[in-house]
């Protein structure tokens, strides 16, 4: 009976050992690999250009993955991990520009397109054609005439 | 429909057109001549000093830390490479060449096994004044370093002023390496 007392005691530590996950080398909790993957899947794999870290098989995205994961583990803020990230590799690492003044155009553009679009509209709406005079007398009996 | 908005209607896309024609003419031009690499990333260590490490020689060599480069008596080259790499086969005559030439080039060996690395440098020569390796490539990612080769230019006073990734060749030592060399010597 003690015995199966003390096995009782052990099924909780079962259940949040079950909750762990291994990826990359690091175990964590599945929320901490949540989290992680989170971080990853905004930023480049430097070496295919058009993949998040968290698609590529690349070693280096491995080895990317790895750090990210050891530094969640630590209670890294996500924030502190993604700054870890720029100052290695630049901002070309992350998969969204920031807004700075060499992106500020990209973030103008729907507003620059929209503003663009509505003036060709305003102006196509201005240009329409006064109906024309109505006919006078001369005009009238031609008409007539012909029909 | 007025003849000056019947000619914007056609103008107006073929400006577009061969604006944008122009635009891929130039781009693919540049690639050609070697002058455009759309792959290529700017390195954040350029206008710095290379970030604090410590890795031991390999292949009887002595290795190097960050602090042996901070003053250099002259400008000088830290080339990353591995023997596993097909590019850096390519550029080994080039950096022998400029090794022969007078130039200080320390190599950094990346994640690579000593033994393959002792023969790569037998078959290909040897232009290592020294020779460290990041086993573990941690080191590599302090740097910034996304593949083999990378090559970083450092003058007297230890900071980064270039950072090539790929092959040296003929052209890239013309059109970067020489000038940087003339201006930081």
């Amino acid at each position: 009976m003690r015995r199966w007392l003390f096995l009782l005691t052990l099924l909780p530590a079962l259940a949040l050992a079950q909750d762990m996950v291994t990826r990359d080398g690091v175990t964590m909790t599945a929320a901490q690999e949540a989290q992680a993957e989170a971080i990853g899947d905004q930023l480049r794999c430097l070496v295919c250009q058009n993949e998040s870290i968290e698609d590529s098989d690349a070693k280096l995205a491995a080895q990317l993955r790895g750090i990210i994961r050891q530094q969640v583990v630590q209670g890294v803020p996500p924030r502190r991990i993604m700054d870890y990230m720029v100052q290695r590799y630049g901002i070309f690492v992350l998969l969204k520009p920031p807004v700075s003044p060499l992106t500020w155009l990209l973030y103008a553009m729907p507003a620059l397109a929209l503003a663009l679009g509505g003036m060709a509209w305003l102006f196509a709406a201005r240009r329409k054609a006064a109906p024309p005079a109505p006919l006078s007398e001369a005009e009238r009996a031609r008409l007539d005439e012909l029909l | 429909m007025s003849p000056l908005r019947r000619r914007l209607l056609f103008g107006i896309p073929l400006a577009l057109a061969v604006a944008g024609g122009e635009a891929f003419y130039v781009i693919l031009r540049r690639m050609q001549a070697n002058n455009y690499d759309p792959h290529a990333l700017p390195s954040p260590l350029l206008g710095k000093r290379p970030p604090s490490f410590s890795l031991p020689g390999i292949a009887g060599m002595q290795g190097f830390a960050n602090t042996d480069l901070a003053a250099p008596p002259k400008p000088m080259l830290v080339n990353w490479f591995a023997s596993w790499c097909v590019p850096c086969l390519q550029e080994a005559p080039m950096l022998a060449k400029l090794a022969a030439g007078g130039l200080t080039i320390w190599g950094i060996a990346y994640e690579d096994d000593p033994q393959a690395l002792a023969q790569f440098l037998q078959q290909n020569g040897n232009p290592y004044q020294r020779l460290a390796a990041d086993a573990s490539g941690t080191t590599a990612i302090n740097w910034g370093v996304y593949g083999v080769p990378e090559t970083y230019f450092i003058d007297k006073t230890g900071i980064v002023r270039w950072r090539y990734a790929g092959a040296l060749t003929d052209d890239v030592v013309a059109r970067y390496l020489n000038p940087l060399l003339a201006k930081y010597s």
